[in-house]
């Protein structure tokens, strides 16, 4: 380990210099860079923008859930300014604004945030390091992936200006309401929106064929299938769920363009009434095709969400409690099962649809299957913790945390399984409670952790750790306020789709079922997300201090972990290694008996 | 910096990167077209009863041109063989065979999209001409000396438009009568004069448009489905022309990667053949 330390500045950058003809300009190394770690810092910093734009959307809804019909302060005046009267009229958020918020927040979070975070920016940087190859085995495309998520996030984001505005059937957009609320501007927001969809989903195919062909054809010498960190499997089925159920949305997305656009009727029924007036379309459209088409994705875009922080979590645990993973290979299998089982689950969105008994109780069956899976992984991971000595640190706590959150997340999601509870708690706040458990604090902990642990090798530089820790503190404690009090409103029976955040429903008399104290978690959200947001002020200042002024890392591999990824000169030149990596032993040989010590790094010769 | 295998095989998965990599591309593509056909299926078996088929006019049997559909089959199968005996020859050493070859590939490719286009064009100025008493009538219409294209459907506007103009009869070459199953009943047959002309009042008609996906389920699934699958065939000529010309260069530089890349270039080609063997009895047969 020392010795890859000391190659660090000499040999590692001469033979980088050795082979690049000319050191490229500032477009080739920022915009038109093919180095796979360059494209996860791109990928990286603009999900993490995305990520800040997505919660300020929600934090403006949640100010009108909690306090209807007021204007947003310092905000309102500014959207009344850029959008228009129509949408909020003297600060106050319309209607409209609300769907288009809600819609755009979901689907930036989604396709804008959390998959390229996880996959873009993680996958990218770490995946070639951990199994010892040079970059990602077809650079070119790598660089378009981004270019083509880029320009996705763009259009995305240019849809709000539109006339009409952004789209607002949902990030679902489930038709016929996609292609009727809009009839007066032809190419509407939700145009905008299915273009947007159409490029971000080129992005992860040309992302998801670039990791499944490097993880087959780029492992070094001696990184057997059985050797690869649970990091790379993980990012390996993700690869899978992009590549093979992103197409029926993309072809799902063109059937819509052409409703909106062409005037057919994929998913138009015959008859259909609009503001009491025939739509003028030849119908025998069926809108369960569509909902058919968006779950098909949906669901393994559920596993894409969680695989890959799953991947990153069982790292850093391994990593700060300083034992092997418990139960490697049945992890494997079990990611590999989820991967398979996520393709026949989907309809489980769709109980409520009129689909059929039948085939609910088969999408029910399987919806319980794929818990078994997921429940060994987590069952895995806290068996680890039993008898490590476990390091604290800023990395290890989100990780940590992350195993209870998502434990919520997921058990929360047992009774939407389920279809005889799921009639009652369908499009309830308790689903939004469910998956933000596994998404936010689950996920989002996830990220945190890597981009703590990882951080050392980007940049050469610590983050500081006692702001990071603030940053945990905060956001643990806030994310439970945000998102407990909502199963409490769905249980009441609150819709997630009510602009006035259930006034109408629960404002009135007690004994005409009105509930003050539901309407009352409304502002307990409210005050919480902005708590939730200024804890992550601590966190934007440590990341930013930090490039420039952290504490410089000691080693190339200051967590003194095993996997290749640390064998690496920091911050890791073109071309990765010293020389040709080679893997001797398993990925988490952590306090082996008889060994010299704690780790043994699977570059190190037995 | 060199990325392994880029045409080397690596000996243990005993596949070179491109390799893998179209693979796992065409995998993707055909989740894409086994959704759209996929769509295709559950309209037409979940769609209201007299819909499709149209009972009242035999839709959307018989629509399709079948011998050019047929025609169009056995060009791009043949371009499918001239695209593997490319590859034979670049592997027997004679370049000049390979770019005759490819050649034919490509002018296959384009005689394919020349067809399509054909029948696209006959199509959007193919009429169906509802009249206000409630019968139909299909076929192409002549106003005032022209055929015109891409009249909607339901709108009203083509007709407002035409009585604005003070147009008072439109000529419809009306298509010969067909049973449910598409054929043209031959009983019915009028001689050598199977389209004939009808004058139409224009005052009479309720509502008229081309066949565009607007009109009918069915061609909006023909549309999509040939347009995308038209649209691979481009892209597959346009990438193929590159290997026979400016792109052959390589076959002097690294013969071996230039051979892979014929290659990958040609199962995608055959993928893209593969869809129409499924399309054409789907659409046009079914």
């Amino acid at each position: 380990m020392q010795t890859t330390a000391s190659h660090a500045h000499t040999s590692a950058t001469d033979s980088a210099h050795g082979h690049a003809h000319h050191e490229p300009g500032f477009f080739g190394k920022y915009i038109f860079s093919t180095d796979h770690k360059m494209i996860g810092i791109q990928y990286g910093v603009s999900a993490l923008l995305f990520l800040l734009f997505g919660f300020f959307l929600i934090l403006a809804m949640r100010y009108q859930l909690a306090k209807p019909g007021t204007a947003i302060p310092l905000v309102g005046p500014l959207l009344e300014k850029i959008l228009g009267k129509d949408m909020a009229a003297g600060g106050v958020m319309g209607g409209d604004l609300y769907n288009s918020f809600g819609a755009m927040h979901g689907t930036i979070m989604v396709f804008l945030a959390i998959v390229p975070v996880l996959f873009g920016a993680f996958g990218n940087y770490v995946t070639p390091l951990q199994i010892g190859a040079p970059d990602m085995v077809f650079p070119r495309l790598n660089m378009a992936s981004f270019h083509c998520y880029f320009l996705g996030g763009v259009v995305m984001f240019a849809s709000f200006f539109t006339p009409g505005g952004a789209a607002r059937s949902g990030w679902t957009s489930y038709s016929p309401l996609a292609s009727v609320t809009d009839l007066v501007n032809r190419f509407d927001g939700q145009t905008y929106w299915l273009i947007g969809m159409v490029l971000l989903i080129t992005s992860s195919l040309l992302g998801s064929v670039n990791f499944i062909a490097t993880i087959i054809q780029l492992r070094c010498r001696g990184m057997s299938w059985m050797r690869m960190p649970f990091f790379v499997w993980a990012q390996f089925v993700t690869g899978f769920l992009l590549l093979l159920a992103f197409p029926p949305l993309e072809a799902a997305g063109l059937m819509q363009l052409m409703d909106n656009l062409f005037g057919s009727s994929f998913f138009l029924p015959q008859g259909l009434v609009v503001d009491g007036k025939e739509l003028g379309v030849s119908g025998g459209g069926s809108p369960l095709l569509w909902q058919h088409l968006f779950w098909f994705l949906g669901h393994p875009e559920v596993y894409v969400l969680i695989l890959p922080a799953i991947g990153i979590v069982a790292e850093v645990i391994s990593n700060n409690i300083r034992k092997p993973l418990w139960g490697y290979r049945s992890m494997v299998y079990s990611v590999m099962s989820i991967g398979f089982l996520s393709f026949i689950v989907w309809a489980h969105h769709m109980y409520l649809t009129g689909m059929g008994t039948k085939v609910a109780t088969f999408f029910q069956t399987t919806t319980m299957m794929i818990s078994i899976p997921s429940v060994i992984i987590l069952t895995a991971l806290f068996i680890s913790l039993w008898g490590g000595s476990i390091r604290f640190n800023s990395a290890s706590l989100f990780a940590l945390s992350f195993l209870p959150m998502f434990g919520i997340g997921g058990l929360t999601g047992l009774p939407l399984g389920f279809n005889a509870s799921d009639i009652f708690l369908h499009d309830s706040y308790y689903v939004i409670g469910h998956f933000h458990y596994v998404v936010a604090p689950g996920t989002m902990f996830a990220v945190f952790a890597g981009v703590y642990f990882w951080f050392p090798k980007i940049t050469g530089r610590h983050m500081n750790e006692l702001l990071g820790k603030l940053h945990w503190a905060g956001s643990i404690f806030f994310m439970n306020c945000v998102f407990a009090p909502m199963f409490i409103q769905g249980f009441k029976g609150m819709s997630r789709r009510m602009s006035d955040g259930g006034t109408t429903y629960f404002g009135g008399d007690v004994a005409m079922g009105g509930d003050p104290g539901v309407l009352k978690l409304n502002n307990m959200i409210l005050w919480s997300a902005i708590g939730l947001g200024i804890s992550q002020i601590p966190f934007i200042i440590n990341f930013f201090s930090s490039i420039f002024s952290g504490k410089r890392v000691a080693s190339d591999n200051p967590w003194q972990a095993t996997t290749l990824d640390w064998a690496t000169p920091t911050p890791p030149p073109h071309g990765n290694f010293v020389g040709e990596p080679v893997a001797y032993r398993g990925p988490y040989e952590y306090s082996v008996p008889g060994a010299k010590s704690d780790f043994s790094p699977q570059s190190e010769k037995p | 910096m060199e990325i392994p295998y880029t045409y080397k095989a690596r000996p243990d998965t005993g596949l070179y990167n491109a390799k893998v990599g179209i693979w796992l591309f065409l995998a993707s593509e055909i989740m894409l077209f086994g959704a759209l056909f996929s769509a295709y299926i559950l309209l037409r078996v979940t769609a209201p009863a007299g819909f499709w088929p149209d009972l009242a006019l035999a839709w959307p049997r018989g629509l399709l041109n079948i011998p050019i559909g047929t025609f169009n089959t056995a060009v791009l199968i043949t371009s499918s063989v001239t695209v593997v005996l490319a590859w034979a020859s670049l592997k027997m050493n004679n370049f000049a065979r390979f770019r005759v070859y490819m050649v034919m590939t490509v002018v296959c490719a384009l005689a394919f999209l020349g067809i399509k286009s054909f029948e696209y064009n006959d199509k959007f100025s193919h009429y169906v001409v509802r009249l206000k008493d409630g019968k139909s009538l299909t076929g192409h219409i002549e106003v005032d000396g022209r055929h015109p294209r891409f009249w909607n459907f339901d709108d009203q506007w083509s007709v407002a438009k035409l009585t604005e103009k003070k147009i008072e009869k439109i000529k419809v070459e009306v298509d010969p009568p067909r049973d449910i199953n598409g054929h043209v009943k031959k009983h019915e047959g009028h001689g050598s004069d199977a389209h004939p002309a009808q004058e139409v009042a224009v005052s009479d008609i309720e509502s008229m448009g081309s066949y565009t996906p607007a009109t009918h389920p069915f061609f909006a699934v023909y549309f999509l489905i040939t347009a995308l699958h038209g649209l691979h065939v481009l892209v597959g000529a346009l990438v193929l022309a590159y290997f026979a010309f400016p792109g052959a260069k390589m076959w002097k530089s690294n013969p071996e990667q230039f051979i892979n890349r014929i290659e990958v270039g040609g199962l995608f080609w055959h993928f893209v053949d593969l869809v129409w063997i499924f399309l054409f009895p789907v659409v046009y047969l079914l």
